[in-house]
């Protein structure tokens, strides 16, 4: 009997010692990373099976993910910034990725992650500043307006398309038919309930289309004849015209008017295609945005990774990235999320976004019209300060002096922080 | 009250001839630290040094994102908060005479163009003008969202006070019976308090949509039409009376069951007194009631104030400091300033201000009810 045991000993040392061998020398290093979490559960599993088959791919690193609410999610990061507990890996919206570059909280991606992967995406998919990427994204959306084939018929309105969009005459006459038929309280519907970002994003590109801007994009630092010139006047009247004429709302109770019929035409981004197409199916007709005069424009620029400067394994995080970046992984997320992929090859591999697919016009928008916001650490003033302004021309206050007090805050503001690093 | 306490008259109350006096001191204020430090902590934590930080940081140039040094810059962000100036305008006028627009009003130049040009009013903003004739005379201010943030408060304050407390005086009156089921009338008046103020905002901006909502709906109902649809939250004249009905509908509950309390602590006596000498309804709550609860109204008439003073939840769902800046607020200013464009030293240099105020009007207040009282 003992002998027995004695003999078996040896063999159970062995056993336990290169099981333990084995899993020292396998250990992965632990690369942390942050997301937002959306109400859209199905964009929350794509990154969370995405990260899974990461880990599996390879035994170097594993990453391991956190979900961060969306509603405070500027404020938990700047708090992490603050306290440097940043993570290795973090989501962000575009816009605010020159800020958190010029902060010093972001490492440059050229080096990290290869010259292809980067070249391969669409230029809304990259955050840029002073040249340099400091994040990529796997989607974006596009500004649309979306009406029904129904209403168009009925009332003689043409459909819109790329080749003839909109003129700014055409869409004040259509308003003006669809409000004289007495069918709807408030033609268009522009989000305008909506508050935080939406505002800056949404009537930036009519904006832009007039031919102004948010700011000088020569020098980043002044808003001067931009903002408040003629082609601003311009805008500012059309904007303050739109609610005047009683074509929108000016308070809106909530944002179902297009799906309950209540209004003719909504102006809203590629996000709302599925619940606009599953509740009216074929008679939806999605339109390109009108032309002000100098384009049609929409916006770029979604939430897109950027890897922080305290990441104790930047090149773990950047073969994330990498990985990520695959045209298989975007292809992955937009069949999912039904946004717009990032490259030409995962538009290749989707059922919507490919040549002759049913939602590729999206993809054609941004590619032909999308302006990214202006790449400066002084967007969120410029956002929060083009929220005001856009507010109080709806409600009825001076253009001109609206536009004004606009300009005077962000180069006030632009002063008081030296420039924001351009010089 | 009437209890024998001649028994304890015999219990050594330290007196100065027993010679024991001196022992029991230190214990006592050893005792008193090491039970009152845990409450200190979080108090000197969470209270005591923010608020130094504030203050300290209202004198520098503090962001909260910013890779540029923090600098010292003395009393500009009180500079910029307070400064106030004018200056007359003279109208256009082509060789003496007056150039006018169509409502026959005189046309002025343009006062940006004026006050870019002129260093005397670098950073001065319009912040309200008066006719004087032909020429006009133009207030200037250097943020002129943040005095009209501050009369938007207290006229905020003055409206809802006397509402809110008056409300809660009648309802305190209303339930303060012996019938059947009275509870359930105290729940229902009390519910709106437990309500997230947030949600209840969402509620309101419901009722209060033009075209939709209820309020228009049952008033052009009630009038027969001729009460026109009013803009509650769109028109900068209903703006701010919106927020205060719904400000004052909500918080109402609490101090009801203060009042409550307090007309639960009046004894029968007076009341049976006051009968027997003939006084009405209206006498024994003019002669009674009242000046039994004069405390209690002291109380809840300070902390609504104090509390009407923060008014910043209502407004950023409802209205967003609109329409034209005409609901907002001190603090909604100092927290879109402060947190969303990331300013912190001018946000803490609007608290301090702010503090200073709430404080002089506090103990106005209380010097007010002592004096009438005294």
């Amino acid at each position: 009997m003992k002998n027995t045991y004695l003999s078996l000993l040896p063999y159970a040392v062995m056993t336990t010692l290169s099981v333990s061998a084995v899993g020292a020398a396998a250990a992965p290093a632990e690369i942390k990373l942050w997301r937002h979490e959306t109400s859209n559960i199905a964009e929350i599993q794509v990154s969370k099976d995405a990260i899974d088959r990461f880990n599996k791919s390879q035994g170097n690193w594993r990453v391991v993910a956190e979900m961060i609410p969306e509603g405070s999610y500027t404020q938990t990061v700047t708090a992490a910034a603050l306290a440097n507990e940043l993570p290795c890996i973090l989501d962000m919206d575009q816009p605010v990725v020159p800020n958190f570059a010029w902060s010093g909280y972001l490492r440059p991606l050229e080096g990290l992650v290869s010259k292809e992967a980067l070249d391969s995406l669409i230029d809304s998919a990259k955050g840029s500043y002073k040249g340099q990427v400091y994040s990529v994204g796997q989607f974006d959306v596009a500004l649309a307006l979306f009406t029904r084939k129904s209403i168009l018929d009925k009332h003689g309105i043409r459909q819109a398309t790329m080749e003839q969009p909109w003129s700014k005459a055409e869409l004040l006459d259509a308003l003006a038919k669809l409000k004289a038929s007495g069918e709807y309280p408030y033609p268009l519907s522009m989000r305008t309930g909506w508050s935080g970002e939406w505002y800056s994003y949404g009537y930036t590109p009519w904006l832009q289309s007039f031919g102004g801007d948010q700011i000088n994009r020569d020098n980043y630092r002044e808003a001067e004849g931009v903002l408040n010139g003629k082609a601003g006047l311009a805008w500012g009247e059309f904007f303050q015209d739109l609610f005047e004429q009683g074509y929108v709302d000016r308070n809106p109770s909530d944002d179902k008017a297009f799906i309950q019929g209540r209004s003719a035409l909504d102006y809203v981004g590629s996000w709302e295609m599925d619940n606009h197409s599953q509740r009216w199916g074929e008679d939806l007709v999605v339109m390109p945005v009108p032309d002000f005069g100098n384009g049609p424009v929409v916006g770029g620029g979604s939430w897109q990774w950027g890897v922080t400067q305290s990441c104790a394994n930047p090149e773990g995080a950047a073969a994330f990235v990498e990985f990520i970046l695959q045209p298989s992984e975007i292809a992955e997320m937009s069949e999912v999320t039904g946004m717009i992929p990032s490259s030409a090859e995962a538009a290749r591999l989707t059922k919507h976004y490919r040549e002759g697919g049913d939602w590729r016009f999206f993809y054609d928008y941004s590619a032909a019209y999308a302006k990214l916001r202006p790449a400066t650490p002084a967007y969120p003033i410029i956002s929060s300060t083009f929220e005001t302004m856009a507010r109080n021309i709806k409600d009825g206050s001076s253009v001109q002096d609206a536009l004004d007090e606009a300009v005077d805050t962000i180069e006030r503001n632009i002063a008081d922080n030296k420039g924001y690093g351009f010089n | 009250m009437n209890a024998d306490t001649s028994a304890l008259k015999g219990a050594a109350l330290p007196t100065p001839s027993s010679g024991a006096a001196e022992p029991y001191r230190p214990p006592r204020r050893r005792y008193v630290f090491l039970l009152s430090t845990p409450a200190l902590l979080g108090l000197f934590m969470f209270l005591i040094l923010p608020f130094l930080m504030a203050v300290v940081m209202s004198f520098t140039d503090q962001r909260l994102l910013s890779p540029n040094e923090t600098e010292w810059v003395g009393l500009r962000n009180y500079d910029r908060l307070l400064s106030v100036n004018w200056l007359v305008q003279e109208p256009v006028a082509d060789n003496g005479v007056v150039q006018r627009d169509a409502d026959g009003e005189p046309t002025y130049p343009r006062l940006r163009t004026l006050l870019r040009q002129d260093p005397a009013y670098e950073g001065y903003k319009e912040l309200t003008s008066w006719q004087l004739g032909d020429k006009r005379l133009v207030v200037l201010a250097k943020d002129p969202l943040f005095i009209k943030s501050f009369l938007n408060t207290l006229q905020f304050v003055l409206l809802v006070v006397p509402l809110q407390c008056g409300m809660a005086l009648g309802l305190a009156l209303l339930i303060n019976r012996q019938l059947k089921g009275i509870y359930l009338f105290r729940t229902i008046f009390f519910s709106p308090v437990v309500t997230s103020i947030v949600v209840v905002s969402i509620v309101w901006s419901f009722l209060y949509h033009r075209d939709l909502g209820l309020f228009n709906h049952y008033l052009q109902a009630m009038s027969f039409g001729l009460i026109g649809p009013i803009d509650w939250l769109g028109d900068p004249e209903w703006a701010m009376p919106s927020i205060v009905l719904m400000s004052a509908w909500q918080a109402a509950g609490v101090q009801m069951l203060i009042f409550l309390a307090g007309l639960q602590g009046i004894s029968a006596d007076l009341y049976e007194a006051a009968e027997l000498d003939g006084a009405g309804t209206w006498s024994k709550f003019w002669h009674v009631t009242l000046p039994g609860l004069k405390n209690t109204t002291v109380f809840v008439i300070i902390s609504t104030t104090i509390q009407a003073f923060g008014l910043f939840t209502q407004v950023d769902v409802m209205t967003r400091g609109g329409p034209q800046g005409s609901t907002s607020t001190v603090m909604y200013h100092a927290v879109t300033k402060g947190f969303r464009e990331q300013d912190i030293a001018y946000g803490s240099a609007i608290s301090v201000i702010f503090f200073l105020v709430i404080l002089a009007i506090a103990l106005l207040q209380k010097r007010f009810f002592d004096k009438r009282g005294g």
